[in-house]
C-alpha cells in the first residue's frame, strides 16, 4: 500500500481536540442528565458550558478551514461504491479481504464513512448546538416572550446525545478495522495513511 | 448594667464604642469634649423634664410620651400590632391574631390577659378593651433600649410594676420595671425589642418560626449574613422599614413573587421594602461564570430556597409537632407530667401534650405566590378528609406569580367539634376552674373558649390532624453557605416534590432514555460481536 498523507496538522489537531471536548461533554453531561454522579451537578455545568464555547470556537476554525482549502467537498455523499463497503463489513472483513475503499488524498473517507460524517455534522452536531444553546439562554428567551418549555428543549438536547454516543462507539470500533488494528490510529496521529503494507502481516 | 449597656453600644457601633472606652480610661481629660458616643438621635431623653418623674403604670408614662409624640399613639391604633385585626383585601378573611386559630396554642379570645403580653397594649384583658385609648398604647414594648422592661402572660399587656410573683402560687419572684428609667432611656426598635414577642412565639424560645428564635438577638455571620453582630448588624427594622409606625412584611398578604428592581432613593415604590429584591434586584449575583446562570434561577426560585439552607441553626430548637390529643395525662397523685429528651428538651406536657422539636431543619418546599387562605372558626371541616390545612398556601408553577419558598411545616394534632365540624377555641390559659392548663378537662376548656369567641359548640369534640406552613425568610445564610446545586438538581434533591417544572438533574424523559439506552447498547452489542467474529476468524 503506498504511503501517503492524508490529515494534515490542523485536521489532526481539530479531530484529537474535538475528541477530547467531546467525550469531556458526554460524561459531564450525561450527568447533568441524571445518569450518575461523577464531578457533582455544580462542576459537571461548567465543565460542560466551558467545552462548549471551546468547540464552537474550535469549529469555527474548522468550517473556515473547510471552505478555505475545499476540503468540505470530501463530505459530499455518495451512492457508489456503498454497496462494496457494506459488504466488506458484513462480510469479506471476516474473511480478510482487503477493504475495497482505497483512500487517496482528494477522497480520504469511503463511501459509508463520508456519509457518517456527514451526518454527524448536518444532523447531530446541529441538534446538540441549537438546543444546547436554547438550553443555555433558556431564560433569556423566556424574557424575550418565547415560550420554549425547558423539558422539550432538554429532551431534543439528550437525542442528540445518544445520537453522539451511538456514534462515538461505533466510530471507535471502526478505526480498529484498518488494515491492522491500529492502521487508522496512527493515520490520525501522524497524519500519515498505509505505508506499512509491505510488512503487514494481514495483507 | 454598664456593662450591659456597653455591649449593646458594641453592637451598635464599635468603633465609636471602643473610643468612648479609650476616653472613660484616660479619665477627665476631655471633660469639655463633645460626646464622643455616636447617638442615633438628636434627642436625649433624659433631659426631658416630662420624663423626670415616677411613674406609677404604663399609660401614665404613655401619655408623658404623647406630650410631644402627638400622633403616634394614633399611628399605632391603624397597626395590626394594636388591632390584631386584619381584612385579608384579596379574599375578604378576617384575620389578625384575635381572629385566626393556629395549632400551637390555638386560640386567643377566652386567653387574652396572657396572649397580650405580646400587644402593644395596656390592659387588653378581654372584649372590653379601649382600642380608642392613646395611653393603653405601649410605647415601650419597642422603644426600650435598656433591655429590662418585661410583659408577663397573666398580666393583660402590663409589665409588673413591683416584684409579683407570676404564676400566682409558683414561688417566681419577677422583678417590677424601673418606668423613669426605661423612659428616659427609649429609642429606634432592635432586634430585642421586636424578638421580645417575635422570637417566642407559639409560648417559648424558637418555638413557632424556626428562622426567629433568641440567637438572633446577637447573631454570628453564618447564622444571618444580614444581622451579623460584629458585621452589617442589621435590626429588624433595616428591612421591615417601618413608616409611621406601619411596619411591612405581612405574613397575612405575603409577596411572594416580587418582580420589581432594588428601591432607588427618590423613586417613588410602593412596593414591600422588606423582601430580597427590594435591595438586591431580580440579578443578584455577581460572580464572574457562574453569575448568569445562578440569575436564571430567579424566576423561579425564591432567594431564601438557597440562602436558608436549614432553620433552627443557631442552637434554639424549633418545634415541628404538637399533638394535643395526648395532653392531660396526669401522675396517680393527680398531678401534671413533664417529659423531657436526653438533650433537656421538654417532649410531653400534661398541659399541651407530646412535641418533637428540631434543630438545623431542612425546610420543606412548595410553590407560593403569597395568597393565604387560613381555614377560620366557623369554616367546615372533615376528619376524613385528611389533614386539616390551618392556612393554605396559594401557587403553582404555571401562575406566573409563583416562586419555590421554603417553608417550615408544623403538624399537630388539635381538638376540633366532631358534631358541627369546625375548629375549636380552647380556653387554656388562667386561673379559673375552666382553662385546660389548670383543670385538664377539654368539656369545660372548650365551652368557656368558643363563649368567648361567640362560636356554638356542639359539646362533642374530637382531634383532628393539622398543618400550618410557615414561609421562611429569616436565618439567611452566608453565599459559602448557600444551598448547593446537587442538592436540588438529583433525584430524591431537596425539590424532589416540586411539580410543574423541568429540573435538570432530576427530571428525564423515561422513554427516551429507554429508547436512547437501547440504541447505544444495540450499538456496543453490535460492535463487540463483530469484533468477536473478527477476533474468532483472526487466522484468515
Amino acid at each position: 500500500m503506498e504511503r501517503i498523507y492524508i490529515f494534515t496538522r490542523f485536521e489532526r489537531f481539530w479531530h484529537w481536540t474535538q475528541a477530547f471536548l467531546v467525550i469531556g461533554m458526554m460524561i459531564t453531561g450525561f450527568e447533568i442528565h441524571g445518569t450518575y454522579n461523577l464531578l457533582g451537578f455544580l462542576l459537571a455545568h461548567q465543565v460542560h458550558t466551558f467545552a462548549a464555547w471551546a468547540l464552537i470556537v474550535l469549529w469555527v476554525f474548522a468550517i473556515f478551514w473547510h471552505f478555505i482549502t475545499g476540503e468540505w467537498r470530501q463530505y459530499i455523499p455518495t451512492m457508489k461504491g456503498v454497496d462494496k463497503v457494506f459488504r466488506h463489513y458484513a462480510w469479506g472483513i471476516f474473511q480478510g479481504e482487503p477493504h475495497p475503499f482505497v483512500v487517496t488524498r482528494g477522497r480520504k473517507h469511503n463511501p459509508m464513512q463520508a456519509q457518517a460524517y456527514l451526518a454527524v455534522k448536518v444532523l447531530i452536531n446541529p441538534i446538540l448546538w441549537i438546543s444546547g444553546l436554547l438550553y443555555l439562554y433558556y431564560n433569556e428567551l423566556a424574557g424575550l416572550g418565547q415560550s420554549l418549555d425547558l423539558a422539550t428543549i432538554a429532551l431534543i438536547h439528550t437525542i442528540g446525545a445518544f445520537m453522539m454516543l451511538a456514534f462515538f462507539i461505533a466510530h471507535v470500533y471502526l478505526i480498529t478495522t484498518g488494515h491492522t488494528v491500529t492502521a487508522h490510529l496512527k493515520a490520525m496521529l501522524t497524519g500519515w495513511e498505509g505505508g506499512e503494507g509491505e510488512h503487514n502481516k494481514k495483507g | 448594667m454598664k456593662h450591659v449597656l456597653f455591649r449593646r453600644l458594641a453592637q451598635l457601633c464599635p468603633d465609636a464604642t471602643r473610643l468612648l472606652a479609650v476616653l472613660l480610661v484616660a479619665g477627665n481629660a476631655f471633660a469639655g469634649a463633645p460626646p464622643s458616643v455616636k447617638m442615633d438621635s438628636t434627642a436625649d431623653h433624659g433631659k426631658f423634664k416630662e420624663l423626670q418623674k415616677t411613674f406609677s403604670s404604663g399609660p401614665e408614662l404613655t401619655k408623658a410620651c404623647l406630650t410631644c409624640h402627638t400622633e403616634a399613639a394614633k399611628q399605632v391604633h391603624r397597626t395590626k400590632h394594636w388591632t390584631w385585626d386584619f381584612l385579608n383585601p384579596e379574599n375578604q378573611q378576617r384575620l389578625g391574631k384575635k381572629n385566626v386559630i393556629n395549632n400551637f396554642c390555638i386560640s386567643v379570645p377566652s386567653n387574652l390577659a396572657f396572649c397580650s403580653s405580646c400587644h402593644v397594649g395596656y390592659g387588653w384583658k378581654d372584649a372590653s378593651f379601649d382600642f380608642k385609648s392613646e395611653e393603653n398604647v405601649d410605647c415601650l414594648a419597642c422603644h426600650d433600649t435598656t433591655g429590662s422592661y418585661r410583659k408577663l402572660p397573666g398580666l393583660a399587656g402590663h409589665p409588673p410594676y413591683k416584684d409579683t410573683e407570676i404564676p400566682p402560687g409558683s414561688g417566681k419572684i419577677a422583678k417590677g420595671v424601673d418606668l423613669t428609667k426605661i423612659g428616659q432611656k427609649v429609642g429606634k426598635s432592635s432586634r430585642d425589642t421586636c424578638g421580645a414577642c417575635h422570637f417566642f412565639g407559639g409560648g417559648g424560645d424558637g418555638v413557632k418560626h424556626g428562622d426567629m428564635d433568641s440567637s438572633l438577638a446577637s447573631p454570628d455571620k453564618d447564622l444571618d449574613v444580614h444581622m451579623d453582630a460584629t458585621g452589617l448588624d442589621f435590626t429588624c427594622g433595616t428591612c421591615h422599614k417601618t413608616s409611621s409606625h406601619e411596619v411591612p412584611g405581612s405574613r397575612y398578604t405575603p409577596v411572594g413573587k416580587d418582580k420589581g428592581g432594588a428601591h432607588i432613593r427618590g423613586k417613588e415604590d410602593k412596593s414591600n421594602p422588606a423582601t430580597c429584591q427590594s435591595c438586591h434586584g431580580q440579578a443578584p449575583h455577581k460572580d464572574a461564570g457562574l453569575a448568569s446562570k445562578l440569575n436564571h434561577h430567579t424566576d423561579k426560585v425564591a432567594c431564601q430556597t438557597c440562602h436558608i439552607p436549614a432553620i433552627a441553626r443557631g442552637g434554639v430548637a424549633t418545634k415541628m409537632t404538637w399533638d394535643w390529643s395526648t395532653a392531660g395525662q396526669l401522675t396517680p397523685e393527680g398531678k401534671p407530667i413533664i417529659k423531657k429528651n436526653d438533650k433537656g428538651q421538654v417532649i410531653y406536657d400534661s398541659k399541651k401534650g407530646d412535641f418533637t422539636l428540631g434543630e438545623n431543619v431542612t425546610p420543606e418546599y412548595a410553590w407560593f405566590n403569597g395568597k393565604v387562605t387560613y381555614t377560620l372558626l366557623g369554616d367546615k371541616i372533615d376528619k376524613n378528609e385528611g389533614v386539616t390545612h390551618i392556612n393554605k398556601m396559594g401557587g403553582s408553577a404555571s401562575d406566573g406569580e409563583s416562586l419555590i419558598w421554603p417553608m417550615k411545616v408544623f403538624r399537630g394534632s388539635q381538638p376540633f367539634d366532631s358534631e358541627n365540624k369546625t375548629l375549636v377555641t380552647p380556653h387554656t390559659a388562667g386561673n379559673d376552674d375552666t382553662a385546660y392548663w389548670k383543670n385538664f378537662g377539654w368539656e369545660k376548656a372548650i365551652d368557656t373558649g368558643m363563649k368567648a369567641s361567640g362560636t356554638p359548640y356542639s359539646g362533642k369534640y374530637d382531634f383532628i390532624k393539622t398543618d400550618m406552613s410557615w414561609p421562611i425568610t429569616h436565618m439567611v445564610a452566608p453565599k459559602e453557605k448557600a444551598v448547593g446545586c446537587n442538592e436540588c438538581h438529583a433525584k430524591g434533591g431537596r425539590l424532589d416534590k416540586i411539580e410543574g417544572i423541568y429540573i435538570p438533574g432530576r427530571d428525564a424523559n423515561s422513554l427516551l432514555n429507554l429508547f436512547g439506552w437501547l440504541a447505544v447498547g444495540g450499538t456496543l452489542a453490535g460492535v463487540l460481536l463483530h469484533g468477536l467474529i473478527r477476533f474468532l476468524r483472526r487466522k484468515h
